[in-house]
Protein backbone atom coordinates (compact mmCIF):
# COMPACT_ATOMS: atom_id res chain seq x y z
CA UNK A 1 0.00 0.00 0.00
CA UNK A 2 1.24 3.77 -0.90
CA UNK A 3 -0.03 6.66 -1.72
CA UNK A 4 0.75 7.94 -5.87
CA UNK A 5 0.64 11.36 -6.80
CA UNK A 6 0.97 12.90 -10.09
CA UNK A 7 2.74 16.00 -10.20
CA UNK A 8 2.16 17.74 -13.87
CA UNK A 9 4.82 19.25 -15.80
CA UNK A 10 3.58 21.83 -18.23
CA UNK A 11 6.61 22.59 -21.10
CA UNK A 12 8.80 20.53 -18.80
CA UNK A 13 8.46 22.29 -15.70
CA UNK A 14 7.34 21.41 -12.12
CA UNK A 15 5.34 24.27 -10.69
CA UNK A 16 3.76 25.31 -7.67
CA UNK A 17 0.64 23.02 -7.96
CA UNK A 18 2.94 20.01 -8.87
CA UNK A 19 4.39 21.26 -5.08
CA UNK A 20 1.39 21.41 -3.47
CA UNK A 21 -0.14 18.09 -4.71
CA UNK A 22 2.80 16.28 -3.02
CA UNK A 23 2.91 18.28 0.30
CA UNK A 24 -0.79 17.21 0.25
CA UNK A 25 0.10 13.41 -1.00
CA UNK A 26 2.51 13.07 2.20
CA UNK A 27 0.29 14.29 4.35
CA UNK A 28 -2.18 11.58 3.06
CA UNK A 29 0.41 9.02 2.64
CA UNK A 30 0.81 10.19 6.83
CA UNK A 31 -2.43 9.58 7.69
CA UNK A 32 -2.25 6.19 6.42
CA UNK A 33 1.30 5.59 7.77
CA UNK A 34 2.76 5.15 4.34
CA UNK A 35 4.97 6.15 1.61
CA UNK A 36 4.66 8.71 -0.93
CA UNK A 37 5.57 7.96 -4.92
CA UNK A 38 5.43 11.09 -6.92
CA UNK A 39 4.75 10.27 -10.81
CA UNK A 40 5.78 12.90 -13.49
CA UNK A 41 5.09 12.18 -17.04
CA UNK A 42 6.58 13.76 -20.34
CA UNK A 43 9.52 16.20 -19.48
CA UNK A 44 10.20 17.28 -15.90
CA UNK A 45 13.49 18.90 -15.17
CA UNK A 46 14.90 18.42 -11.67
CA UNK A 47 11.89 16.26 -10.78
CA UNK A 48 14.19 14.77 -7.99
CA UNK A 49 13.44 17.60 -5.96
CA UNK A 50 9.92 16.53 -5.62
CA UNK A 51 11.65 13.91 -2.45
CA UNK A 52 12.25 17.74 -0.45
CA UNK A 53 8.09 17.91 -0.63
CA UNK A 54 7.64 14.42 0.85
CA UNK A 55 8.19 11.95 -2.02
CA UNK A 56 9.89 8.56 -1.00
CA UNK A 57 10.44 7.95 -4.66
CA UNK A 58 9.83 9.74 -7.69
CA UNK A 59 9.06 8.06 -10.80
CA UNK A 60 9.00 9.16 -14.54
CA UNK A 61 7.22 7.77 -17.48
CA UNK A 62 8.80 9.91 -20.57
CA UNK A 63 7.32 8.21 -23.59
CA UNK A 64 4.81 9.09 -25.33
CA UNK A 65 3.30 11.55 -22.86
CA UNK A 66 5.37 15.25 -24.20
CA UNK A 67 1.79 16.83 -24.90
CA UNK A 68 -1.43 16.74 -23.41
CA UNK A 69 -4.17 13.90 -23.84
CA UNK A 70 -6.12 12.98 -20.80
CA UNK A 71 -6.35 9.48 -21.89
CA UNK A 72 -2.26 8.35 -22.37
CA UNK A 73 -2.28 10.35 -19.49
CA UNK A 74 -4.90 8.37 -17.49
CA UNK A 75 -3.16 4.96 -18.45
CA UNK A 76 0.05 6.24 -17.64
CA UNK A 77 -0.96 7.21 -13.71
CA UNK A 78 -3.37 3.94 -13.09
CA UNK A 79 -0.45 1.72 -14.21
CA UNK A 80 2.16 3.72 -12.32
CA UNK A 81 -0.46 3.33 -9.55
CA UNK A 82 -0.98 -0.66 -9.91
CA UNK A 83 2.95 -0.79 -10.25
CA UNK A 84 3.81 0.50 -7.11
CA UNK A 85 0.94 -1.15 -5.35
CA UNK A 86 -0.92 2.49 -4.50
CA UNK A 87 -4.61 2.39 -3.31
CA UNK A 88 -4.95 6.77 -3.45
CA UNK A 89 -4.33 8.33 -6.10
CA UNK A 90 -3.69 12.66 -5.76
CA UNK A 91 -4.16 15.27 -8.19
CA UNK A 92 -4.52 18.67 -8.69
CA UNK A 93 -7.82 20.02 -9.35
CA UNK A 94 -6.78 22.03 -11.96
CA UNK A 95 -7.04 21.75 -15.85
CA UNK A 96 -4.85 18.31 -15.63
CA UNK A 97 -6.42 16.98 -12.61
CA UNK A 98 -10.15 18.18 -13.75
CA UNK A 99 -9.14 16.17 -17.35
CA UNK A 100 -8.06 12.96 -15.01
CA UNK A 101 -9.48 12.46 -11.78
CA UNK A 102 -12.94 10.75 -13.37
CA UNK A 103 -10.93 8.28 -16.11
CA UNK A 104 -8.54 7.32 -13.50
CA UNK A 105 -11.80 6.25 -11.04
CA UNK A 106 -12.99 4.47 -13.64
CA UNK A 107 -9.59 2.89 -14.54
CA UNK A 108 -9.16 2.10 -10.72
CA UNK A 109 -12.69 1.25 -9.77
CA UNK A 110 -11.87 4.10 -7.35
CA UNK A 111 -13.83 6.58 -5.10
CA UNK A 112 -13.29 9.85 -6.52
CA UNK A 113 -13.62 13.54 -4.77
CA UNK A 114 -12.73 16.29 -6.38
CA UNK A 115 -11.35 19.65 -5.43
CA UNK A 116 -10.73 18.22 -1.53
CA UNK A 117 -9.62 20.77 1.16
CA UNK A 118 -8.96 18.16 4.15
CA UNK A 119 -6.32 15.53 4.86
CA UNK A 120 -8.48 12.09 4.97
CA UNK A 121 -9.45 11.12 8.10
CA UNK A 122 -9.84 7.29 8.76
CA UNK A 123 -10.99 7.17 11.75
CA UNK A 124 -14.11 4.75 10.94
CA UNK A 125 -13.85 5.23 7.12
CA UNK A 126 -11.99 7.05 4.47
CA UNK A 127 -13.63 11.07 4.96
CA UNK A 128 -12.41 14.00 3.07
CA UNK A 129 -14.14 18.00 3.25
CA UNK A 130 -14.40 19.48 -0.37
CA UNK A 131 -16.40 22.94 -1.10
CA UNK A 132 -19.81 22.46 -2.47
CA UNK A 133 -22.34 24.66 -3.53
CA UNK A 134 -19.88 26.88 -5.24
CA UNK A 135 -18.27 27.88 -1.54
CA UNK A 136 -21.55 28.25 -0.15
CA UNK A 137 -21.28 25.32 2.18
CA UNK A 138 -18.62 22.20 3.33
CA UNK A 139 -19.73 18.48 2.41
CA UNK A 140 -17.66 15.93 4.12
CA UNK A 141 -17.71 12.85 1.62
CA UNK A 142 -16.99 9.32 2.56
CA UNK A 143 -14.79 7.55 -0.11
CA UNK A 144 -16.02 3.46 0.05
CA UNK A 145 -14.33 1.69 -2.38
CA UNK A 146 -10.65 0.24 -1.54
CA UNK A 147 -9.16 2.29 -4.40
CA UNK A 148 -9.22 6.13 -4.24
CA UNK A 149 -8.90 9.38 -6.04
CA UNK A 150 -8.71 12.87 -4.63
CA UNK A 151 -7.85 16.33 -6.47
CA UNK A 152 -6.46 19.03 -4.03
CA UNK A 153 -8.11 22.42 -4.30
CA UNK A 154 -4.80 24.63 -5.31
CA UNK A 155 -3.56 27.41 -2.63
CA UNK A 156 -5.19 25.19 -0.02
CA UNK A 157 -1.75 23.09 1.14
CA UNK A 158 0.95 25.14 0.26
CA UNK A 159 4.03 23.39 -0.40
CA UNK A 160 6.83 22.42 2.43
CA UNK A 161 10.06 20.99 2.24
CA UNK A 162 10.24 17.85 4.93
CA UNK A 163 12.26 15.86 3.16
CA UNK A 164 15.41 15.58 0.34
CA UNK A 165 16.14 15.31 -3.02
CA UNK A 166 15.69 11.49 -4.52
CA UNK A 167 16.97 9.68 -7.71
CA UNK A 168 14.63 9.48 -10.56
CA UNK A 169 13.51 6.33 -11.57
CA UNK A 170 11.68 5.75 -15.24
CA UNK A 171 9.20 3.63 -15.76
CA UNK A 172 7.63 1.87 -18.57
CA UNK A 173 3.77 1.57 -19.30
CA UNK A 174 1.59 0.81 -22.05
CA UNK A 175 -0.50 3.77 -23.57
CA UNK A 176 -3.02 3.59 -25.84
CA UNK A 177 -2.75 6.32 -29.31
CA UNK A 178 -2.55 9.70 -28.80
CA UNK A 179 -5.65 11.15 -29.81
CA UNK A 180 -5.52 14.95 -29.10
CA UNK A 181 -3.47 16.77 -30.99
CA UNK A 182 -2.23 19.83 -29.33
CA UNK A 183 -1.75 22.65 -31.75
CA UNK A 184 -0.61 25.87 -29.91
CA UNK A 185 -0.47 26.89 -26.18
CA UNK A 186 -0.46 30.91 -25.64
CA UNK A 187 0.41 31.18 -21.57
CA UNK A 188 0.64 35.06 -21.04
CA UNK A 189 4.05 35.24 -19.58
CA UNK A 190 5.26 37.08 -16.49
CA UNK A 191 0.74 37.03 -15.39
CA UNK A 192 0.00 34.83 -12.43
CA UNK A 193 -2.74 32.36 -13.28
CA UNK A 194 -6.06 33.09 -11.23
CA UNK A 195 -6.43 30.49 -9.63
CA UNK A 196 -3.25 29.72 -8.46
CA UNK A 197 -2.92 33.38 -7.42
CA UNK A 198 -2.08 34.13 -3.39
CA UNK A 199 -3.24 37.45 -4.09
CA UNK A 200 -5.68 39.07 -6.33
CA UNK A 201 -7.23 42.50 -7.17
CA UNK A 202 -10.63 42.23 -8.50
CA UNK A 203 -13.05 45.11 -9.78
CA UNK A 204 -16.42 45.78 -10.85
CA UNK A 205 -19.03 47.81 -12.80
CA UNK A 206 -18.07 50.61 -10.25
CA UNK A 207 -15.11 51.14 -12.50
CA UNK A 208 -17.33 52.72 -14.91
CA UNK A 209 -15.34 51.38 -17.97
CA UNK A 210 -12.23 49.17 -19.14
CA UNK A 211 -10.02 52.68 -19.71
CA UNK A 212 -10.00 52.81 -15.92
CA UNK A 213 -8.29 49.27 -15.52
CA UNK A 214 -5.24 50.90 -15.49
CA UNK A 215 -5.12 51.70 -11.93
CA UNK A 216 -6.56 48.23 -11.29
CA UNK A 217 -3.24 46.86 -12.94
CA UNK A 218 -0.96 49.09 -11.36
CA UNK A 219 -1.75 47.95 -7.74
CA UNK A 220 -1.54 43.93 -8.75
CA UNK A 221 1.17 44.68 -10.54
CA UNK A 222 2.91 46.22 -7.35
CA UNK A 223 1.67 43.54 -5.06
CA UNK A 224 2.22 40.68 -7.25
CA UNK A 225 -1.32 40.12 -7.78
CA UNK A 226 -3.63 38.66 -10.65
CA UNK A 227 -6.09 40.61 -11.83
CA UNK A 228 -9.60 39.56 -11.89
CA UNK A 229 -13.77 40.89 -12.56
CA UNK A 230 -17.30 40.68 -11.44
CA UNK A 231 -19.23 38.46 -14.29
CA UNK A 232 -20.98 41.64 -15.55
CA UNK A 233 -17.97 42.96 -16.37
CA UNK A 234 -17.15 40.30 -18.28
CA UNK A 235 -20.27 39.77 -20.17
CA UNK A 236 -19.80 43.56 -21.36
CA UNK A 237 -16.42 42.90 -22.90
CA UNK A 238 -14.65 45.34 -20.55
CA UNK A 239 -12.71 42.74 -19.28
CA UNK A 240 -11.70 38.87 -20.43
CA UNK A 241 -13.92 35.99 -19.32
CA UNK A 242 -10.88 34.08 -17.63
CA UNK A 243 -11.04 36.86 -15.48
CA UNK A 244 -14.30 36.17 -14.07
CA UNK A 245 -15.09 35.03 -10.75
CA UNK A 246 -17.71 33.97 -8.83
CA UNK A 247 -20.18 30.93 -8.78
CA UNK A 248 -20.54 30.88 -12.62
CA UNK A 249 -16.62 32.02 -13.06
CA UNK A 250 -13.65 30.94 -11.73
CA UNK A 251 -13.83 29.89 -7.54
CA UNK A 252 -10.32 31.32 -6.21
CA UNK A 253 -9.23 31.14 -2.61
CA UNK A 254 -6.66 33.46 -2.16
CA UNK A 255 -4.52 35.25 0.49
CA UNK A 256 -5.89 38.35 -0.25
CA UNK A 257 -8.99 39.48 -2.46
CA UNK A 258 -9.33 43.27 -3.05
CA UNK A 259 -12.27 44.20 -4.22
CA UNK A 260 -13.25 47.45 -5.99
CA UNK A 261 -16.57 48.60 -6.93
CA UNK A 262 -17.85 45.05 -6.53
CA UNK A 263 -21.09 45.00 -4.67
CA UNK A 264 -21.04 41.28 -3.23
CA UNK A 265 -24.15 39.33 -4.99
CA UNK A 266 -24.58 36.34 -4.05
CA UNK A 267 -23.47 34.80 -6.80
CA UNK A 268 -19.91 36.81 -6.92
CA UNK A 269 -19.28 35.82 -3.30
CA UNK A 270 -19.93 32.30 -4.20
CA UNK A 271 -16.55 32.33 -5.82
CA UNK A 272 -14.34 33.97 -3.52
CA UNK A 273 -15.46 33.62 0.01
CA UNK A 274 -12.96 30.97 0.72
CA UNK A 275 -10.53 33.93 0.29
CA UNK A 276 -7.94 34.29 3.56
CA UNK A 277 -8.75 38.24 3.59
CA UNK A 278 -11.33 40.26 1.90
CA UNK A 279 -10.60 44.38 1.65
CA UNK A 280 -13.79 45.93 -0.41
CA UNK A 281 -13.37 49.13 -1.46
CA UNK A 282 -16.87 50.33 -2.37
CA UNK A 283 -18.91 53.90 -2.22
CA UNK A 284 -22.23 52.45 -1.26
CA UNK A 285 -21.95 51.42 2.26
CA UNK A 286 -24.91 49.05 1.98
CA UNK A 287 -22.83 47.18 -0.40
CA UNK A 288 -23.40 43.78 0.49
CA UNK A 289 -19.78 42.57 0.21
CA UNK A 290 -19.52 44.72 3.58
CA UNK A 291 -20.67 41.78 5.38
CA UNK A 292 -18.31 39.03 3.55
CA UNK A 293 -15.09 41.35 4.08
CA UNK A 294 -11.77 41.40 6.61
CA UNK A 295 -11.68 45.06 6.33
CA UNK A 296 -13.80 47.83 4.94
CA UNK A 297 -13.47 51.36 2.90
CA UNK A 298 -16.66 53.46 2.15
CA UNK A 299 -14.94 55.49 -1.03
CA UNK A 300 -14.92 56.60 -4.41
CA UNK A 301 -12.71 53.67 -6.04
CA UNK A 302 -11.31 56.54 -7.77
CA UNK A 303 -9.85 58.43 -4.61
CA UNK A 304 -9.26 55.60 -3.13
CA UNK A 305 -7.05 53.32 -5.31
CA UNK A 306 -4.82 55.78 -6.03
CA UNK A 307 -3.83 56.55 -2.47
CA UNK A 308 -3.81 52.88 -2.06
CA UNK A 309 -0.82 53.09 -4.65
CA UNK A 310 0.81 55.45 -3.46
CA UNK A 311 0.64 54.08 -0.09
CA UNK A 312 1.55 50.71 -0.97
CA UNK A 313 3.99 52.22 -3.01
CA UNK A 314 5.80 54.01 -0.01
CA UNK A 315 5.44 50.77 2.28
CA UNK A 316 7.24 48.37 -1.00
CA UNK A 317 10.10 50.92 -1.21
CA UNK A 318 10.59 50.79 2.56
CA UNK A 319 10.95 46.98 2.58
CA UNK A 320 13.49 46.76 0.14
CA UNK B 1 -23.29 15.22 -36.58
CA UNK B 2 -25.12 13.77 -33.96
CA UNK B 3 -24.60 15.67 -30.37
CA UNK B 4 -25.46 14.58 -26.61
CA UNK B 5 -25.41 17.28 -24.76
CA UNK B 6 -25.87 16.49 -20.93
CA UNK B 7 -28.00 18.47 -18.54
CA UNK B 8 -28.12 18.48 -14.74
CA UNK B 9 -30.68 20.01 -12.59
CA UNK B 10 -29.11 22.24 -10.11
CA UNK B 11 -30.18 25.02 -7.63
CA UNK B 12 -30.94 28.28 -8.39
CA UNK B 13 -27.33 30.61 -8.06
CA UNK B 14 -29.13 32.93 -5.87
CA UNK B 15 -29.93 30.13 -3.13
CA UNK B 16 -29.29 30.21 0.46
CA UNK B 17 -28.02 27.09 0.92
CA UNK B 18 -29.21 25.03 3.99
CA UNK B 19 -29.42 21.53 5.50
CA UNK B 20 -31.82 19.18 7.56
CA UNK B 21 -31.96 15.67 9.59
CA UNK B 22 -28.81 16.90 11.27
CA UNK B 23 -26.79 18.03 8.26
CA UNK B 24 -26.96 15.29 6.47
CA UNK B 25 -29.21 16.41 3.61
CA UNK B 26 -29.87 19.34 1.77
CA UNK B 27 -32.68 21.70 2.28
CA UNK B 28 -34.59 21.21 -0.89
CA UNK B 29 -37.45 23.51 0.75
CA UNK B 30 -37.95 26.68 -1.38
CA UNK B 31 -35.39 26.25 -3.70
CA UNK B 32 -35.93 26.87 -7.33
CA UNK B 33 -34.06 24.54 -9.42
CA UNK B 34 -32.64 25.66 -13.22
CA UNK B 35 -30.69 23.91 -15.39
CA UNK B 36 -26.79 24.36 -15.07
CA UNK B 37 -25.73 27.31 -16.41
CA UNK B 38 -22.49 25.45 -17.95
CA UNK B 39 -24.56 22.68 -19.37
CA UNK B 40 -27.49 25.37 -21.02
CA UNK B 41 -25.16 28.34 -21.81
CA UNK B 42 -22.44 26.97 -23.09
CA UNK B 43 -22.61 23.27 -24.44
CA UNK B 44 -26.30 23.02 -25.33
CA UNK B 45 -25.87 26.38 -27.27
CA UNK B 46 -23.02 25.32 -29.13
CA UNK B 47 -24.14 22.26 -29.73
CA UNK B 48 -27.71 24.31 -31.58
CA UNK B 49 -25.15 26.26 -33.35
CA UNK B 50 -23.00 23.76 -35.17
CA UNK B 51 -26.35 21.67 -35.71
CA UNK B 52 -27.60 25.00 -37.25
CA UNK B 53 -24.13 25.97 -39.39
CA UNK B 54 -23.43 22.16 -40.10
CA UNK B 55 -26.87 20.02 -40.20
CA UNK B 56 -27.87 16.93 -38.00
CA UNK B 57 -29.61 16.58 -34.35
CA UNK B 58 -28.82 17.66 -30.81
CA UNK B 59 -30.53 15.17 -28.44
CA UNK B 60 -30.64 16.08 -24.56
CA UNK B 61 -29.69 13.50 -21.70
CA UNK B 62 -30.82 13.65 -18.02
CA UNK B 63 -30.17 11.61 -14.74
CA UNK B 64 -32.77 12.13 -12.50
CA UNK B 65 -36.88 11.62 -11.23
CA UNK B 66 -39.87 13.30 -13.46
CA UNK B 67 -39.71 17.02 -11.50
CA UNK B 68 -36.51 17.23 -13.88
CA UNK B 69 -38.76 17.38 -16.82
CA UNK B 70 -39.34 20.75 -16.60
CA UNK B 71 -35.75 21.66 -17.28
CA UNK B 72 -35.84 19.31 -19.77
CA UNK B 73 -38.34 20.78 -21.81
CA UNK B 74 -36.52 24.25 -21.20
CA UNK B 75 -33.92 22.56 -23.02
CA UNK B 76 -36.40 21.41 -25.91
CA UNK B 77 -37.79 24.84 -25.86
CA UNK B 78 -34.25 26.30 -26.75
CA UNK B 79 -33.69 23.71 -29.39
CA UNK B 80 -32.86 20.44 -29.02
CA UNK B 81 -34.29 18.07 -31.32
CA UNK B 82 -35.28 14.97 -28.27
CA UNK B 83 -34.79 13.95 -25.07
CA UNK B 84 -33.86 11.00 -22.58
CA UNK B 85 -34.33 11.56 -19.26
CA UNK B 86 -33.08 8.03 -17.25
CA UNK B 87 -35.58 7.64 -14.65
CA UNK B 88 -32.95 7.65 -11.16
CA UNK B 89 -31.29 9.77 -8.72
CA UNK B 90 -27.85 10.98 -9.51
CA UNK B 91 -26.52 9.42 -6.70
CA UNK B 92 -22.74 10.55 -7.45
CA UNK B 93 -21.10 11.29 -10.70
CA UNK B 94 -20.25 7.89 -11.12
CA UNK B 95 -23.56 6.51 -11.16
CA UNK B 96 -24.59 9.48 -13.41
CA UNK B 97 -21.51 8.79 -16.33
CA UNK B 98 -22.12 4.91 -16.23
CA UNK B 99 -25.97 5.76 -16.83
CA UNK B 100 -24.53 8.61 -19.84
CA UNK B 101 -22.72 6.12 -21.01
CA UNK B 102 -24.73 3.07 -21.20
CA UNK B 103 -27.51 5.29 -23.46
CA UNK B 104 -24.80 6.81 -25.46
CA UNK B 105 -23.19 3.37 -26.11
CA UNK B 106 -25.66 2.03 -28.24
CA UNK B 107 -26.75 5.85 -30.27
CA UNK B 108 -23.28 6.59 -32.14
CA UNK B 109 -23.11 10.06 -30.76
CA UNK B 110 -20.19 11.85 -32.49
CA UNK B 111 -20.07 14.62 -29.84
CA UNK B 112 -21.35 14.64 -26.57
CA UNK B 113 -20.99 17.64 -24.86
CA UNK B 114 -21.79 18.95 -20.93
CA UNK B 115 -20.77 21.69 -19.03
CA UNK B 116 -17.44 21.90 -17.03
CA UNK B 117 -18.87 21.22 -13.77
CA UNK B 118 -22.34 21.62 -11.99
CA UNK B 119 -22.42 24.92 -9.58
CA UNK B 120 -24.24 22.28 -6.60
CA UNK B 121 -21.29 19.14 -6.15
CA UNK B 122 -18.74 21.53 -8.52
CA UNK B 123 -17.23 17.83 -9.31
CA UNK B 124 -16.29 18.20 -13.18
CA UNK B 125 -15.66 14.54 -12.87
CA UNK B 126 -18.99 13.06 -14.78
CA UNK B 127 -17.52 14.20 -18.68
CA UNK B 128 -14.21 12.52 -18.28
CA UNK B 129 -15.54 9.62 -16.35
CA UNK B 130 -18.28 9.05 -19.51
CA UNK B 131 -15.07 9.33 -22.08
CA UNK B 132 -13.52 6.60 -19.82
CA UNK B 133 -16.25 4.66 -19.85
CA UNK B 134 -16.86 5.05 -23.81
CA UNK B 135 -12.86 4.85 -24.46
CA UNK B 136 -13.32 8.58 -26.15
CA UNK B 137 -10.90 11.16 -26.27
CA UNK B 138 -11.96 13.93 -23.90
CA UNK B 139 -11.18 17.85 -24.03
CA UNK B 140 -12.22 19.62 -20.44
CA UNK B 141 -12.75 23.27 -19.67
CA UNK B 142 -13.29 24.10 -23.44
CA UNK B 143 -13.73 28.28 -24.18
CA UNK B 144 -14.36 27.27 -27.87
CA UNK B 145 -14.86 24.40 -30.18
CA UNK B 146 -15.16 24.36 -34.05
CA UNK B 147 -15.82 21.84 -36.82
CA UNK B 148 -15.06 20.87 -39.61
CA UNK B 149 -15.87 17.85 -40.92
CA UNK B 150 -14.86 15.22 -38.73
CA UNK B 151 -12.58 16.83 -37.30
CA UNK B 152 -13.17 19.74 -34.49
CA UNK B 153 -10.54 22.46 -33.11
CA UNK B 154 -10.84 23.14 -29.39
CA UNK B 155 -9.74 25.88 -27.14
CA UNK B 156 -9.44 24.95 -23.50
CA UNK B 157 -8.44 27.04 -20.64
CA UNK B 158 -5.28 25.89 -18.64
CA UNK B 159 -3.55 28.00 -16.15
CA UNK B 160 -2.92 31.37 -17.50
CA UNK B 161 -3.74 30.65 -21.04
CA UNK B 162 -5.06 29.01 -23.86
CA UNK B 163 -4.44 25.42 -25.12
CA UNK B 164 -5.60 24.81 -28.84
CA UNK B 165 -5.97 21.36 -29.67
CA UNK B 166 -7.40 18.94 -32.44
CA UNK B 167 -9.29 15.81 -31.78
CA UNK B 168 -11.29 13.57 -34.43
CA UNK B 169 -14.89 12.67 -33.52
CA UNK B 170 -16.52 10.93 -31.37
CA UNK B 171 -15.15 12.64 -28.56
CA UNK B 172 -16.37 14.17 -24.80
CA UNK B 173 -15.94 17.73 -24.10
CA UNK B 174 -16.83 19.87 -21.47
CA UNK B 175 -17.65 23.81 -21.56
CA UNK B 176 -16.62 26.87 -20.04
CA UNK B 177 -17.26 30.19 -20.45
CA UNK B 178 -16.80 31.52 -23.77
CA UNK B 179 -17.85 28.87 -25.92
CA UNK B 180 -21.75 30.19 -26.66
CA UNK B 181 -24.20 32.91 -25.25
CA UNK B 182 -26.88 32.34 -23.55
CA UNK B 183 -30.24 31.92 -25.09
CA UNK B 184 -33.80 32.53 -24.18
CA UNK B 185 -36.34 30.10 -25.13
CA UNK B 186 -38.84 32.63 -27.23
CA UNK B 187 -43.18 31.60 -27.21
CA UNK B 188 -42.46 29.16 -30.35
CA UNK B 189 -39.87 27.04 -28.88
CA UNK B 190 -41.80 27.03 -25.98
CA UNK B 191 -44.70 25.43 -27.84
CA UNK B 192 -43.04 23.13 -29.78
CA UNK B 193 -40.78 22.13 -26.74
CA UNK B 194 -43.97 20.53 -25.47
CA UNK B 195 -44.58 18.48 -28.58
CA UNK B 196 -41.06 16.95 -29.07
CA UNK B 197 -40.30 13.35 -27.53
CA UNK B 198 -38.62 12.94 -24.40
CA UNK B 199 -38.10 9.31 -24.13
CA UNK B 200 -37.51 7.83 -20.06
CA UNK B 201 -35.57 4.61 -19.83
CA UNK B 202 -35.21 2.87 -16.93
CA UNK B 203 -31.15 2.97 -15.40
CA UNK B 204 -28.52 0.16 -15.42
CA UNK B 205 -27.59 -1.34 -12.16
CA UNK B 206 -24.37 0.63 -10.84
CA UNK B 207 -22.80 0.22 -7.58
CA UNK B 208 -21.98 3.74 -6.36
CA UNK B 209 -18.80 4.21 -3.87
CA UNK B 210 -19.54 7.64 -2.45
CA UNK B 211 -21.59 9.27 -0.07
CA UNK B 212 -21.60 12.73 1.44
CA UNK B 213 -21.88 11.88 5.31
CA UNK B 214 -22.51 15.45 6.22
CA UNK B 215 -22.69 19.44 5.58
CA UNK B 216 -21.34 22.52 7.15
CA UNK B 217 -21.78 26.07 6.25
CA UNK B 218 -18.66 27.92 6.24
CA UNK B 219 -17.50 29.10 9.57
CA UNK B 220 -19.24 32.98 9.83
CA UNK B 221 -16.72 35.72 9.22
CA UNK B 222 -15.78 38.29 11.90
CA UNK B 223 -17.17 41.65 11.67
CA UNK B 224 -15.70 43.98 8.97
CA UNK B 225 -13.00 46.66 10.18
CA UNK B 226 -13.71 49.55 8.63
CA UNK B 227 -10.62 51.85 7.46
CA UNK B 228 -10.63 55.01 6.59
CA UNK B 229 -10.78 56.09 3.01
CA UNK B 230 -8.34 58.82 3.66
CA UNK B 231 -6.04 56.88 5.17
CA UNK B 232 -4.37 53.86 3.05
CA UNK B 233 -1.39 53.91 4.84
CA UNK B 234 -3.63 52.22 8.13
CA UNK B 235 -4.95 50.16 5.63
CA UNK B 236 -1.49 48.64 4.20
CA UNK B 237 -0.20 48.01 7.73
CA UNK B 238 -3.37 46.03 8.48
CA UNK B 239 -2.58 43.49 5.79
CA UNK B 240 1.40 43.64 6.58
CA UNK B 241 0.85 43.33 10.34
CA UNK B 242 -2.52 42.08 11.40
CA UNK B 243 -3.76 39.47 7.97
CA UNK B 244 -0.10 39.05 7.56
CA UNK B 245 -1.48 38.26 3.64
CA UNK B 246 1.63 41.61 2.21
Amino acid sequence: MSVLVFAESPGGKLKKSAFEAVTYGKKVADALGTDLVALTCGPAENAGVLGKYGAAKVLNAADGLSSFDSQCFAAAIAQAAEQSGANVVVLSHNSYGKSLAGRVAVKLSASCVSGVTSVPSTDGGFMVKKNVFSGKAVAEYDLQASNKVLSVMPNTFPPEETGAEVAVETISVNLPAARITVKEVKTVEGSVPLPEAELVVSAGRGLKGPENWGMVEELAGLIGAATACSRPVADVGWRPHHEHVGQTGVAIRPNLYIAIGISGAIQHLAGVNSSKTIVVINKDPEAPFFKAADYGIVGDAFDVVPRLIESMKTFKAGQN
Amino acid sequence: MKFLVCISKTPDTTTKIGFVEGNTRFDTDKVQYIMNPYDEWYALVRAMELKESGGGSVTVVNVGPASNDAIIRKALAIGADDAVRINADDSDSFFVASQIAAYAKDNAFDVILAGKETIDYNGSEVPSMIAELLDMPFVSYASSLEMAGNEATIARDIEGGKEVVAVQTPFVVSAAKGMAEQRIPNMRGIMMAKKKPLQVIEPVGVTTSTKISSYALPPAKSDVRMVDPENMDELVQLLHNEAKVI
